[in-house]
C-alpha cells in the first residue's frame, strides 16, 4: 500500500512542489542579488500564461516528443518512488532525456540544434557520477532497491560522503544551474538564445517545464536516499539537509558564471573519478 | 545426430556452386534458396534438439579420416597464404601461418592424445547456431540486392561477385563447424578458415588499400592463429589432450593465455582492433557478416567458453582489463568519426570489450551478462551495417552529416537506422539491461577498474548514438529528393531484424530464461536468475516504454491544432528554414554539424597511447605468465 501512496503522491504533487521550489528560487536569487524578486506564485501564473497561448510551433512532432519526455520521467520518478532498481530509474531517466534532444533537435533550429549538442554533452559529464552513486548504493546497502535502502539502520551518506559531494556537483547539470547552464539558460539575450527551448513555445514549453519540475523532485529524492535510514526523525533530518542542498545549489547558481563545455566536460569527470571513485574505491576495499 | 554434417556440408555445397552460376538472376535464386535452406536445417536441427529433452552431446569419438583430411585442409590454407604472400610480398602473413602449421602438424603426429568428442551440441552451439543461420542467412539475402547497387555505383571495381557469394556461404559453413568443435585441433581448422575467408573478402576491390587492409587482418588474425596452436601444442604435451573443456578444467596459466589471445585478436579488441577498422573497405555485407554473425563473434565465443578458467587468476585479469579498456576507448574515438561505418567499427570493438570484460571475470553473472551481450549486439549491428549500406548506395556517401534529415528523405530507411541504434544503447532495448547486469557483476567481483570503465564508457557510447539519432530525426526540405534505390531483398533482411529487435525486447525475460540461464548453467554447473525484477514486470515497463508511451502521446498530440511558423535563425528566416538573410543583407544557406570534438577525442590523440597500454598489459601477461610456467 505504501508504495502506491508515495507513487500517488509524487505524481500528483511532484509539479505543485517543483513550481513552488522555482518559485522560492527565484526569490532567494533575488534577495542575494538585492532585488525584491516575483511572488512566490509566479511559477504557475507562468504556466497557466503558457496553457493559454496559441498553438504555435516548428513541427508536428516536437509536442509528441516533449509529451514523451515528460510522461518517460513520471515513469522514472515513480519507480524510485515505488522503491524500485536505481540503476533501472537512471537509465530511464536518461532515456527520457534522450527525448527532450529529440524535440530541440527535431528542426534544423541552429540555436536548439546548439542547445542539443550542449545537453548531450551534459549527459556524457554526469552520466558516469550517476551510475557510481547507485553503485555507492549497492555496496552499502547491499541492494539496488531503492525500498531496501530505507529500512537500513544507518544513513548512506556515512559510507559515501564523496559520492554526496560529487552528486551535489553534477546536479548543478540537471538542475540547468550556473554554471552548468550550458545547454539552455533563462534569459533568451545570450550567446545560445535559449539552447534546446528556442523553438518551443506555449504549450509545448509548458509541458517541458512540468517535466522539469518532476525531475527536480526525483533528484531530490535520490538525495533523500543519502540520509535517510530506518529511524522516524531521520526523514526530517533529510528534508532538512535536502533544502540546504537545494539553497546551496542557488547559491552557487548566483555566484559563478557559465563555463565552457571543456571545463564542464573534465571537471565532471575528474570530480567523478576523485569523489567518486576513490569513495567507490574504499567502499570496495572496505566492504 | 546425423545431421551435423549438413548444417556444415550444404552452406559448403552452395559456396562450391557460385563459381559456375554466372547468370545474375539464377544467382540471386540459389542464394535465397541457400540461406532459407540453411535456415531450414538450423530450425529442424534445433527442434530436434529440444524434442530429445536438450541435452548435451557429445560426438565423434573416432575420427581418423576427418582427421587427416583437416591437416591437409590444413597445409591447403598454408599454401594458399604462401601464394598470397608472396604475390603481395608480405613476409610476416607467411612466417606466422608456416609456423603454426608446423606446429600443429608436429604436435599432431608426435604426441598421443586422449580420444574424446570432437563435437559437442549445448545450448550455446545451438544459440550460436541460430545466429549464424537466420542473421548470416539475411546478410545473404541482402547481398544479392546491394551488390547490384553496389557495382552500379563503383563501376571501376571489378565484378567478382561469384567469388564474393561463395565466400559468404563459406564463411557460414566454417562458422557452423567452428562452434560445434570441442576437440582444438578441428575448432582450430575452422578458425584458420575464417582468418583466410575475411582476408579474402576484405581484399575484394582489390584496390592497394584493400590489399593493405586485408594483410593486416591476416596478419594480426593469424598470430592470435599462433597463439591457438602454441595453446593445442602445451595441452598435448603436458596434459595429453586437446579438449577444449580440459583446458578449462586443468586451469594452466599458458594455454590459457595463449587462447586468450586468438580470441582477442578474433575480437578485434585493442592493440588488435585496427584489422577490424581496415576491414571497412569491402562491400558491406562482408562488414555486417564479420561483425555481427561470424567472425569477431567467434573470437567471444571462445572466450565465453573458456570464461570459467578466467575466474580470479591473472590471465583473467588481463584478459578483462584489456576488455574494458576497449571498451572506453573505443567509445571515445568513436565521438570523433564522421563516417557512419566508421561508428559502426568502433562501437563494434566498443561492445566487444564489455563482453570480453565480462568473460575475463568469469563468473556467473558476467557471462550471463555477456551472452546477451551477444545477442542483442548481432541483431542490431547487422541491421545497422544493412542501412548503412543501403543508404551509401542511396545517397551516395555514408557521411552521418549528409543523413541529416533521413527521415523526410528516405523514412523507411531511417526507420530501420533508428531501431538499430536504439537498440544499442536506449533504456528499454536488451543491451542496457546487458550492461546493467554487467555493472551489478563487476561490483560482485570487486573489478574496480571495470566499474569505472562502464560508468566512463556508457557516457560516451550514449554520445555518439545520441548525435546520429539526432541528425536522423532533423526535419529540413531537403534541397533535392533522392530515389530510395534499396531493392526488396533487402527491405527483407532489414525489416526482419527490426522485427527481431523489437521482439527481443519484449520477450526479453523469456530469452532470458529460456536460452541465457541454460547456457550459463551449462558453463557453470548452476545458474543464478540475474534478473532481480520478475518477469511480468519487466515485460510491462519494455512494453509501456517501447510501443504504448510515443503511440498514445502521437494520438494525443494529433488532436491539438497548431499553426506552424518557421525557426529562430538569428537573422531573417527567407521563409523555408534553409536561409537567412546575413549581415551583409544577403541570403545565406543554413548549414549544420555534429559536434565530434575532433581536437579531444580524435583517433590521432587516442589510438597510439591505447595502443601502446594494451599491448604493454598483453605483454606483461605474457611474461608472468611464461615466468610462472617454466
Amino acid at each position: 500500500m505504501k508504495p502506491v501512496i508515495f507513487v500517488l503522491a509524487y505524481l500528483i504533487l511532484a509539479p505543485f512542489v517543483g513550481a513552488l521550489l522555482d518559485g522560492i528560487d527565484r526569490i532567494v536569487s533575488a534577495r542575494m542579488q538585492r532585488r525584491k524578486g516575483p511572488s512566490l506564485m509566479q511559477p504557475f501564473y507562468d504556466l497557466g500564461k503558457l496553457f493559454s497561448k496559441e498553438m504555435i510551433a516548428v513541427n508536428n512532432v516536437q509536442l509528441l516528443l516533449n509529451l514523451s519526455y515528460l510522461v518517460i520521467l513520471m515513469i522514472a520518478g515513480s519507480m524510485l518512488f515505488a522503491g524500485a532498481d536505481l540503476l533501472m530509474v537512471l537509465f530511464i531517466l536518461s532515456t527520457a532525456d534522450m527525448f527532450l534532444i529529440m524535440a530541440a533537435s527535431s528542426d534544423s533550429s541552429p540555436f536548439a540544434n546548439m542547445g542539443a549538442s550542449r545537453e548531450m554533452l551534459q549527459m556524457m559529464a554526469y552520466e558516469p557520477l550517476t551510475l557510481l552513486v547507485a553503485v555507492g548504493f549497492y555496496l552499502t546497502t547491499g541492494s539496488f532497491q531503492v525500498s531496501d535502502f530505507l529500512t537500513r539502520d544507518y544513513s548512506a551518506v556515512i559510507w559515501m560522503p564523496g559520492l554526496l559531494f560529487g552528486f551535489m556537483f553534477t546536479t548543478a547539470i540537471k538542475f540547468r544551474k550556473s554554471p552548468f547552464d550550458l545547454s539552455t539558460s533563462h534569459h533568451a539575450h545570450q550567446e545560445m538564445v535559449k539552447g534546446i527551448t528556442t523553438e518551443m513555445s506555449g504549450t509545448t514549453l509548458a509541458i517541458m517545464n512540468i517535466a522539469e519540475y518532476y525531475e527536480m523532485i526525483l533528484l531530490l529524492g535520490i538525495f533523500f536516499l543519502f540520509f535517510v535510514n530506518s529511524t522516524w526523525w531521520s526523514w526530517i533530518v533529510a528534508f532538512v539537509v535536502c533544502a540546504l542542498i537545494f539553497f546551496m545549489e542557488t547559491l552557487w547558481d548566483n555566484v559563478s558564471a557559465r563555463v565552457k563545455w571543456k571545463t564542464l566536460l573534465y571537471s565532471c569527470w575528474v570530480v567523478t573519478l576523485v569523489a567518486g571513485g576513490v569513495n567507490i574505491l574504499i567502499l570496495m576495499l572496505i566492504k | 545426430m546425423t545431421m551435423i554434417p549438413f548444417l556444415i556440408g550444404i552452406p559448403a555445397v552452395f559456396a562450391l556452386i557460385f563459381p559456375f552460376v554466372r547468370d545474375q538472376k539464377a544467382r540471386g535464386v540459389i542464394v535465397y534458396t541457400g540461406a532459407g535452406v540453411i535456415m531450414l536445417t538450423t530450425v529442424v536441427f534445433t527442434a530436434r534438439w529440444i524434442a530429445d529433452g536438450s541435452q548435451v552431446m557429445m560426438l565423434y569419438p573416432e575420427t581418423e579420416t576427418v582427421d587427416h583430411l583437416m591437416s591437409v585442409g590444413d597445409i591447403a590454407l598454408m599454401c594458399l597464404i604462401i601464394y598470397m604472400g608472396a604475390k603481395y610480398r608480405r613476409i610476416v602473413p607467411i612466417l606466422l601461418s608456416v609456423a603454426q602449421t608446423a606446429l600443429l602438424l608436429y604436435t599432431e603426429f608426435t604426441t598421443e592424445v586422449a580420444a574424446g568428442p570432437h563435437m559437442v551440441v549445448d545450448w550455446f552451439t545451438i544459440l550460436m547456431f541460430i545466429i549464424i543461420a537466420f542473421i548470416g542467412g539475411f546478410i545473404c539475402i541482402y547481398t544479392v540486392g546491394y551488390m547490384k547497387g553496389y557495382h552500379s555505383h563503383h563501376k571501376d571495381v571489378q565484378d567478382r561477385q561469384p567469388f564474393f557469394f561463395s565466400m559468404l556461404f563459406l564463411f557460414l559453413a566454417a562458422m557452423f563447424g567452428l562452434v560445434l568443435s570441442q576437440n582444438m585441433i578441428w575448432m582450430y581448422f575452422f578458425w584458420e578458415i575464417t582468418s583466410v575467408i575475411s582476408f579474402l573478402m576484405i581484399g575484394y576491390t582489390r584496390s592497394e588499400e584493400a590489399v593493405n587492409n586485408s594483410f593486416c587482418a591476416l596478419w594480426m588474425n593469424l598470430l592470435g592463429g599462433l597463439g591457438f596452436a602454441v595453446a593445442i601444442a602445451w595441452m598435448a604435451k603436458v596434459s595429453g589432450t586437446v579438449q577444449l573443456q580440459d583446458v578449462v578444467s586443468a586451469g594452466a596459466m599458458l594455454p590459457l593465455m595463449c587462447l586468450a589471445l586468438a580470441g582477442l585478436t578474433k575480437s578485434a579488441q585493442l592493440p588488435f582492433s585496427t584489422w577490424l577498422l581496415g576491414a571497412m573497405v569491402a562491400p558491406t555485407p562482408s562488414s555486417a557478416l564479420l561483425h555481427s554473425a561470424t567472425m569477431v563473434k567467434a573470437g567471444v565465443y571462445l572466450l565465453l567458453r573458456i570464461s570459467p578458467a578466467f575466474s580470479g587468476n591473472l590471465v583473467g585479469i588481463i584478459v578483462s582489463s584489456i576488455g574494458g579498456f576497449t571498451f572506453i576507448m573505443a567509445s571515445m574515438m568513436a565521438i570523433a568519426q564522421n563516417d557512419g561505418k566508421k561508428v559502426l567499427a568502433f562501437s563494434t570493438i566498443s561492445n566487444l570489450g564489455l563482453i570480453v570484460g565480462c568473460a575475463g571475470i568469469g563468473a556467473e553473472e558476467t557471462v550471463w551478462a555477456a551472452v546477451f551481450l551477444m545477442i542483442f549486439h548481432s541483431v542490431s549491428k547487422s541491421m545497422l551495417f544493412q542501412s548503412v549500406g543501403a543508404t551509401e548506395n542511396t545517397l551516395g556517401s555514408r557521411d552521418i552529416e549528409d543523413m541529416h534529415g533521413l527521415i523526410i528523405r528516405v523514412p523507411k530507411l531511417a526507420y530501420i537506422m533508428g531501431i538499430g541504434i536504439a537498440g544499442m544503447y536506449l533504456a528499454p532495448f536488451g543491451m542496457l539491461i546487458s550492461k546493467w547486469v554487467a555493472l551489478k557483476a563487476f561490483v560482485d567481483s570487486g573489478n574496480f577498474v571495470l566499474v569505472l570503465c562502464i560508468a566512463y564508457g556508457s557516457a560516451s557510447t550514449m554520445f555518439y548514438w545520441t548525435k546520429w539519432l539526432a541528425k536522423l530525426l532533423c526535419y529540413h526540405i531537403p534541397r533535392e529528393t533522392v530515389k530510395d534505390v534499396t531493392r526488396k531483398d533487402e527491405y527483407v533482411s532489414m525489416i526482419f531484424h527490426a522485427a527481431t529487435m523489437l521482439l527481443l525486447c519484449l520477450l526479453l525475460p523469456l530469452v532470458a530464461v529460456w536460452v541465457v540461464n541454460p547456457i550459463v548453467q551449462e558453463l557453470f554447473g548452476n545458474a543464478k536468475d540475474v534478473i532481480s525484477m520478475s518477469v511480468l514486470t519487466t515485460m510491462a515497463i519494455m512494453l509501456v516504454s517501447i510501443f504504448i508511451v510515443p503511440a498514445a502521446m502521437f494520438f494525443i498530440s494529433r488532436r491539438s491544432h497548431r499553426e506552424l511558423v518557421p525557426i529562430y535563425m538569428n537573422g531573417i528566416n527567407e521563409g523555408d528554414n534553409r536561409f537567412f538573410t546575413n549581415s551583409f543583407g544577403e541570403k545565406e544557406h543554413l548549414y549544420l554539424s555534429n559536434w565530434y570534438l575532433r581536437f579531444e577525442f580524435g583517433r590521432r590523440h587516442l589510438r597510439i597511447p591505447s595502443l601502446i597500454i594494451a599491448a604493454a598489459a598483453l605483454v606483461l601477461g605474457f611474461c608472468i605468465v611464461i615466468g610462472g610456467a617454466v
